[in-house]
């Protein structure tokens, strides 16, 4: 309503997010917080299993510190860069929402910036200086000191993203007194955290043993060393990882759970019911397995064989966050901010005067009969186009073409019909905020739609036309005749 | 307000501040100043390696100056990213409507920000662990730097349009894409004024980086000297320097006159004297005796740094009186929306529940009946399949079973796999059920 709509017409706005998101989070997790201390354990290892005379078994060390490369070099560039991306990405799409995140968790964020900062500090001097390290045994101490710094860093910098994340699920008491802390501590967030962490380091094993089995070479006494530690350690987290999903699935409000089935993308309802209980148990099964193997045959572990267990964890991380995400609906944040990014408290306005009237930029604020499929298109881009496009991905015709049949022409007044009513059986879409005539508007640009297949493009294409009725002319007029009236 | 039917009037996010807005300002100004000064050895680093490696064909050791410096670029690199985000919060507070709007406006190249800045620092990556390897392929190795450098280049031009966007809502509605709001005439004047102080601020970085004690010069390079090192430094720090006084006033002309204020000039010609300071130091360093030309050193940095600080300072007084004016609209327009809001909440909440439009001609199913039409007819006709079968399919599965029917409405499952599943309608109570399903199972056949 306030903001220019950018929108991807075929990618769908959400993917935009989900895909850097679902990067950023698999490279945080699988190569710096599970990924860090593994090193560390590691090149401590080295050191406790050397002989008397020297401070750490330097074919050992270049093997870890090869393995801690190729994190340096992923973490410094596609993982910082996504994390950033996702404010770019979210300012893009949502930008209602991630603007009031932000005045709510100012100094949340504020805080993990500056761990944050401590963190790339930490990654810089322990990475930079480890070959230096090795010249004295107490430089290599305070070498592998510095390694579990960062890692107590990386999984600070985690667990305050986990406190917004859990709001922004359930926002708790947040409604009441809008403060932060009732924000931080709201119901979901220990369980989540302790889910995560066994998670994050279970992919930075998994991440650990597919670069051993890359870079280590083959045969070496130091492959199958390394390759049983990572099994080891992928045993020893695996357990805590299924008892915590566990707590986290138990915790989350059976409203959400209730929309979980509809969240996994557009999968059918039944069939993928218990989706992400099954990918749980699968992957880390998998992994159990191949951890298992690593610890008891390490010499025959393959390349190949990693991969499997490894692109099913990873899935099942992904996985993980596109549900979480999208149980969120219909809010984007849970009882304050519907998806649509409408506040849930402006809606009675919205029924009574329309929601044209009240947005910045339409290319219709009066509806006639003439610019209907117009005014329906700026309606359907203002209550819409967050998560429906109109050809590509999750698009209008093809969820309304599900219900009435594939190819059959829509009908305005079925959809007319339905539209008001759909929050009531389909729990996981907002209400349509707009009043009767803008429902049939929205109606008739729909099935203009599928007439036509009018892409729908963004303002980053388009460009904007500011309402007349937001106009600072018109605002300059409203606040004179505010003052007049006051004077009379 | 000239162009004022065009310009928007947005709503703000109807909530507080986090903390005061002077201390939010000041935070914004401290820590962009912070993140920038890293930007600027990253992109000016890149460019001087780009330079020494190409001079180094001919001379190894400008090779081996590239290859220091270069090592610098991907440390500090990491520190301008981790420094950005903090400015990145306090503008997004501070001028939420602002930022977002210019964002959505150039939108497709502000996102493309993200994959060309991370394959800018992978290219620097590639570009430094590969120096040994690609030395017999010198021009592979230097064209990797040069698409660094490119992209290097580019991409603080996508900042400066939105940041320079973002200042004029009067010009929103005239901006299609990022090429349009590239072309308002003060974007490129900031650019190259932006792309100057890069460069200073890196001939003072070479400075400091080979004046270290420790730094053992001797053994790295075989002809090139500490002073001679130095002085590369000094003599970029002094004609990028000098570049500023003449860019500068083309940043001043071009810029809008609704940012200027007469308060405006002071921090900016306290900035132009205390930078003509330095720029005499620079010059003496680079025209003075060998052993003195570090002398000024301390004060050239300290008086650099003053007039950072009074220009940044500058820029933000430009950027709060240009926004003023329409700041006071949108909040004096938030507030009346909140209002009206209000109102409408309080209005619906007294108006009494819609009372369901029964027909009296129905009889005794004429309640279900209308609780049919709110909740189930857009899915379900009487004698024909809609998105669900029709109700004379319900009729004779559940005839003798109206709990059935009711249970099933209550929690439905999945029978038929040619139809989507029905959607649970928990919220009903048990009486509209009652009524609902008396009134189905009342259709003939």
């Amino acid at each position: 309503m306030d903001f220019p709509m950018f929108h991807l017409d075929w990618l769908n706005d959400r993917f935009l997010i989900a895909v850097i998101a679902i990067l950023h989070v698999i490279i945080n997790h699988g190569l710096a917080v599970g990924f860090i201390p593994y090193i560390t354990w590691l090149e401590y290892k080295g050191v406790k299993n050397a002989k008397s005379d020297e401070i750490t078994n330097i074919e050992w060390d270049t093997l870890i510190y090869k393995k801690m490369k190729v994190a340096f070099i992923i973490t410094t560039t596609i993982g910082a860069m996504t994390g950033v991306g996702i404010w770019f990405s979210a300012a893009l799409v949502s930008p209602s929402s991630i603007g009031s995140l932000i005045r709510v968790f100012f100094w949340a964020w504020f805080t993990e910036w500056i761990v944050f900062v401590t963190e790339v500090v930490l990654i810089l001097i322990y990475f930079l200086t480890w070959k230096n390290s090795n010249k004295s045994m107490k430089a290599k101490m305070r070498h592998i000191r510095f390694g579990w710094f960062l890692a107590i860093f990386s999984w600070i910098t985690m667990a305050l993203i986990v406190a917004i994340l859990g709001f922004m699920m359930d926002p708790g008491s947040w409604h009441t007194t809008k403060s932060f802390f009732s924000g931080i501590f709201n119901p979901i967030y220990l369980p989540q955290l302790f889910f995560r962490t066994p998670t994050a380091m279970l992919i930075g094993g998994m991440f650990g043993l597919l670069l051993t089995s890359i870079i280590a070479k083959k045969g070496s006494e130091f492959r199958t060393t390394a390759i049983r530690y990572a099994g080891k350690w992928i045993l020893f987290w695996t357990p805590f990882v299924l008892v915590a999903a566990t707590i986290y699935w138990s915790v989350m409000p059976e409203a959400m759970k209730a929309n979980m089935s509809t969240a996994v993308g557009t999968m059918e309802f039944e069939l993928y019911y218990d989706v992400l209980k099954y990918v749980i148990i699968s992957s880390v099964s998998l992994a159990l397995i191949i951890a298992i193997w690593a610890v008891i045959k390490p010499k025959t572990v393959k390349v190949w064989m990693v991969i499997v267990p490894f692109v099913f964890v990873i899935g099942f991380l992904g996985i993980f966050e596109r549900v979480r995400e999208f149980i969120r609906k219909p809010y984007v944040i849970g009882g304050y901010m519907y998806s649509n990014l409408l506040r849930e408290e402006d809606y009675p306005l919205y029924k009574q005067d329309g929601i044209l009237k009240y947005a910045t930029y339409t290319t219709v604020s009066e509806i006639t009969e003439e610019n209907k499929v117009e005014a329906g298109k700026n309606i359907f881009m203002l209550t819409c186009s967050r998560c429906h496009t109109t050809q590509g991905v999750n698009s209008i015709t093809y969820v309304f073409e599900r219900m009435y049949g594939v190819g059959q022409p829509l009908d305005t007044t079925s959809m007319s019909g339905y539209i008001p009513n759909m929050h009531v059986g389909r729990t996981y879409m907002p209400p349509f905020p707009g009043n009767a005539r803008e429902l049939n508007a929205l109606s008739a640009y729909i099935k203009h739609v599928q007439q036509t297949n009018e892409p729908l493009e963004g303002v980053q294409v388009t460009g904007i036309k500011v309402n007349p009725k937001n106009s600072v002319t018109a605002t300059v007029k409203m606040l004179e005749d505010k003052k007049s009236k006051k004077v009379n | 307000m000239f162009l004022s039917i065009k310009t928007p009037v947005p709503n703000d996010i109807p909530l507080e501040l986090p903390l005061p807005e002077w201390l939010l300002v000041v935070l914004l100004i401290v820590s962009f100043l912070a993140h920038i000064v890293f930007v600027n050895v990253m992109v000016g680093g890149s460019i001087l390696t780009l330079w020494g490696q190409i001079k180094g064909l001919k001379n190894k050791d400008y090779d081996v100056f590239a290859h220091e410096v270069a090592k610098t670029i991907t440390v500090n690199k990491s520190i301008a990213v981790v420094l950005g985000v903090a400015p990145l919060l306090c503008i997004n507070t501070l001028y939420t409507v602002y930022f977002y709007s210019a964002n959505a406006l150039t939108g497709l190249m502000w996102i493309l920000i993200i994959p060309l800045v991370t394959i800018a620092f992978l290219l620097t990556y590639l570009h430094k662990y590969t120096w040994e390897r690609l030395d017999d392929n010198k021009w592979l190795h230097i064209s990797i730097m040069g698409l660094s450098v490119a992209l290097f280049l580019f991409i603080p031009l996508i900042f400066l349009v939105n940041v320079n966007l973002m200042l004029f809502p009067e010009k929103w509605q005239s901006i299609q894409g990022f090429l349009s709001a590239l072309t308002l005439p003060n974007v490129l004047p900031r650019y190259f004024h932006f792309l100057c102080s890069s460069l200073a601020v890196t001939g003072l970085f070479v400075v400091w980086y080979n004046k270290r004690k420790n730094y053992p010069v001797e053994e790295i390079y075989s002809s090139l000297t500490r002073y001679g090192l130095k002085r590369i430094g000094y003599n970029l720090a002094l004609g990028a320097s000098v570049a500023q006084f003449l860019i500068g006033p083309i940043v001043a002309v071009s810029l809008p006159a609704k940012g200027y204020s007469w308060g405006l000039f002071i921090p900016i010609l306290c900035g132009v004297a205390v930078a003509v300071l330095a720029v005499r130091w620079l010059w003496k360093a680079v025209t003075g005796p060998k052993e003195d030309i570090d002398k000024n050193f301390g004060k050239i940095v300290l008086a650099l740094t003053i007039t950072v600080v009074f220009m940044g300072s500058g820029r933000h007084m430009y950027r709060a009186t240009a926004l003023a004016p329409h700041q006071k609209l949108v909040a004096a327009k938030t507030k009346e929306f909140q209002r009206l809001s209000e109102e409408a909440r309080t209005n619906a909440a007294n108006a009494k529940p819609v009372e369901l439009i029964t027909d009296p001609s129905l009889g005794e199913v004429a309640k279900g009946a209308a609780i049919f039409k709110q909740n189930c007819t857009s899915c379900h006709k009487e004698r024909e399949k809609l998105v669900g079968p029709p109700m004379t399919e319900m009729v004779s599965i559940y005839e003798n079973d109206p709990e059935g029917l009711k249970k099933w409405i209550n929690a439905p499952g999945k029978k038929r796999a040619d139809f989507p599943q029905m959607p649970a309608f928990a919220q009903l109570s048990d009486d509209d059920l009652i009524e609902l399903s008396k009134y189905i199972l009342s259709i003939k056949k």
